[in-house]
Parts: structure tokens; C-alpha cells; sequence
């Protein structure tokens, strides 16, 4: 039988994640929404009149280039991840099969 | 919750490197304590550490329309305590600050005392309390894993507004926990379910290690072998 708990848990997250997309429909960055929380706040301290005193050694040049590296830094933990299970089940299996003996 | 290259003073900067560093520094001896006495432990050591890459890097969209992103510290937390989840943090940090521009080497002490101190430590806690009530281990590990989002997000606007106390501490605070917290209650609960789902299957296939680690009790996998 196929362990439906796994699949209501993350068809939740999937949910968490498509209603706000959904309300605010049309929405952008332009009109100030989803913007990082991250992003706000620097904002909020840039307003305050300070200056941050130094800057980040080396910087994404676009956009495009800083969702690559989010996407390397996800794909490092999916291999990872990944590996060790595929590792875990082989194990299980090789057990059951000297249980079996 | 990371705070930017150069948006803290220097003296901040210094103050939560002071109060950082110990941690980091207890969590490597102690990774190596465990490992050198349960060699096993080393791949979980890599999911858990995976986990927090994988998660970190999700900016999800919000209902409070903006966005953030989980910190995954929840499942090492439980898994391996606060100190070992702190070393997993900076490593990811690390990564950030140097390949994305997120965070920075300067803010670094601040940040990895946020997500990898103080959230974990809160994640640990409230699994500890929760399991003595008794409730099913599901329900422990959702509760840890939104808490310890929480805080996180929570000791991050702390930080920020100690070090922007205008006009004062407690106006700045109110003003980055509206940034922060609201949008980060849905993610929270997001990261809870996530953090789930890996457990579970961590659980199915090494409860063994589980027990070892004292996370689940032996009672459990007597329950589970009998169901088997």
C-alpha cells in the first residue's frame, strides 16, 4: 500500500506556496510585491541614513546568474541527499535478503 | 534572515562573531566525537547538512506578498543538537555570502547566530518538551522545525533593530517583525511539513540510527516492527 501521508503533506506545502501566487494575481516587483524579506530590510536601514560600510566581495551580475547558483546550491543537496538514500535502501534490501537466508 | 554585507556596524559585526564562534567551534568537536565513535552517523550528518542546502535556497512567495525563504535547521537540530547544526549552518552561509551576495563575511557571526544557534537551539528545546507530553513524533518534529524557522526570523529582527534602535529599540523591533514574522508564519509551517516528510523516511529506512540517537525511543520500534 502506497503511504499516502507523504503525498497530503507535500500536496500542502504545494499549497502554502500557489495561494499567495494566486491572490495576488497580476502582482509584481514593480508594484512591490514579493520582494525578499531580506531586501525589506535593507531598505528600512538604507532609510534610516546609513551607509552600509562595505560592500560583498563579488556580486551576481544579473538576476538570471543568482538564480543559477540558488539552483546549484538546491542541486548540491538533491545529489547528496539523494546518494545516501539510495545507499540507506540498498542496505535494506541487502538485510532482507540475509533475513531471508 | 541574512543580514547583508555591511548592514551592521563593525562593533556588532565583532559582538556576534564573540557570541558565535564558541558554538562553531564546540559543534566541530563535537562532529568529530560522534563520528569517530559512530562512523554511521556520517551519512545522516550529510542529509541533515543537505537538508539545510536545499531548503535555504527555496525563496517561496508569502501571504503577506513578499517572499523569504525557509532555513531547514530544524531537522539537524533534533537530529544532532544545536552545536553540530550550528557547523552545517555556517557552511551554508558561507556558501551564500560568497556565491549569491546573500548575507556577507562580515554579518556572518550575526547570521549563523540566527539560523544556526538560535533557531536550532529552539527547534531542540521545543522537540525535547513536546516529546515528554507525549505526542506522536510527527507532531515534535512539525513543532521544532516552525519554531526554529521562527526564531530564527525572530533573533534576526532583534538583531537588526540593537543595532538600528530608531527612533528606539522597541519601535525598530515592531518594524522588523512586520517584515520579518508575518511573512515567514505560512514558510514556517511550510519548512514543518518538508521536515516531516524527511524525517518519516529517514525513520522508514534507519530507525535503528534513530534510536541511537536517542531521537525516537525503543518503545517505537517495537510498535513498528510489530505493524511489519
Amino acid at each position: 500500500m502506497v503511504d499516502k501521508k507523504p503525498i497530503i503533506l507535500l500536496f500542502l506545502v504545494a499549497l502554502i506556496v500557489a495561494i499567495p501566487l494566486t491572490i495576488y494575481n497580476g502582482m509584481g516587483v514593480n508594484q512591490g510585491y514579493f520582494m525578499g524579506s531580506d531586501d525589506q530590510s535593507s531598505k528600512v536601514i538604507e532609510e534610516t541614513g546609513y551607509k552600509p560600510w562595505i560592500h560583498p566581495i563579488w556580486e551576481p551580475p544579473s538576476n538570471e546568474i543568482e538564480s543559477i547558483l540558488f539552483v546549484l546550491q538546491a542541486a548540491i543537496g538533491v545529489v547528496i541527499m539523494g546518494y545516501v538514500f539510495l545507499y540507506y535502501i540498498r542496505q535494506t534490501k541487502e538485510r532482507a535478503k540475509k533475513d531471508k537466508k | 534572515m541574512h543580514i547583508m554585507e555591511g548592514f551592521l556596524p563593525w562593533q556588532w559585526c565583532l559582538f556576534w562573531y564573540i557570541l558565535a564562534l564558541p558554538v562553531v567551534a564546540y559543534g566541530i568537536i563535537q562532529i568529530k566525537k560522534i563520528t569517530d565513535k559512530n562512523p554511521e552517523f556520517k551519512p545522516l550528518l550529510a542529509v541533515s547538512g543537505a537538508f539545510i542546502f536545499i531548503l535555504s535556497s527555496l525563496r517561496l512567495p508569502s501571504v503577506t506578498g513578499s517572499s523569504s525563504h525557509p532555513t531547514g535547521t530544524g531537522l539537524s537540530a533534533v537530529l544532532f543538537g544545536p552545536a553540530v547544526t550550528s557547523v552545517l549552518g555556517t557552511i551554508v552561509l558561507l556558501f551564500q555570502s560568497l556565491l549569491l551576495a546573500h548575507g556577507g563575511l562580515t554579518t556572518l557571526g550575526a547570521n549563523v547566530f540566527s539560523m544556526g544557534i538560535v533557531g536550532p537551539f529552539v527547534a531542540w528545546l521545543v522537540y525535547k518538551a513536546v516529546k515528554k507530553i507525549g505526542w506522536s513524533v510527527s507532531i515534535c518534529i512539525f513543532l521544532a522545525a516552525v519554531t526554529g524557522d521562527w526564531f530564527t526570523y525572530l533573533t534576526t529582527a532583534l538583531q537588526l533593530s540593537l543595532a538600528f534602535p530608531i527612533p528606539t529599540i522597541g519601535s525598530a523591533f515592531v518594524k522588523f517583525m512586520v517584515i520579518y514574522a508575518y511573512t515567514q508564519v505560512p514558510l514556517a509551517i511550510a519548512e514543518g511539513l518538508l521536515t516531516v516528510v524527511i524525517f518519516d523516511y529517514i525513520n522508514k529506512l534507519r530507525p535503528d540510527i534513530l534510536e541511537t540517537l536517542k531521537v525516537i525511543g525503543p518503545k517505537l520500534k517495537e510498535t513498528i516492527k510489530a505493524v511489519g
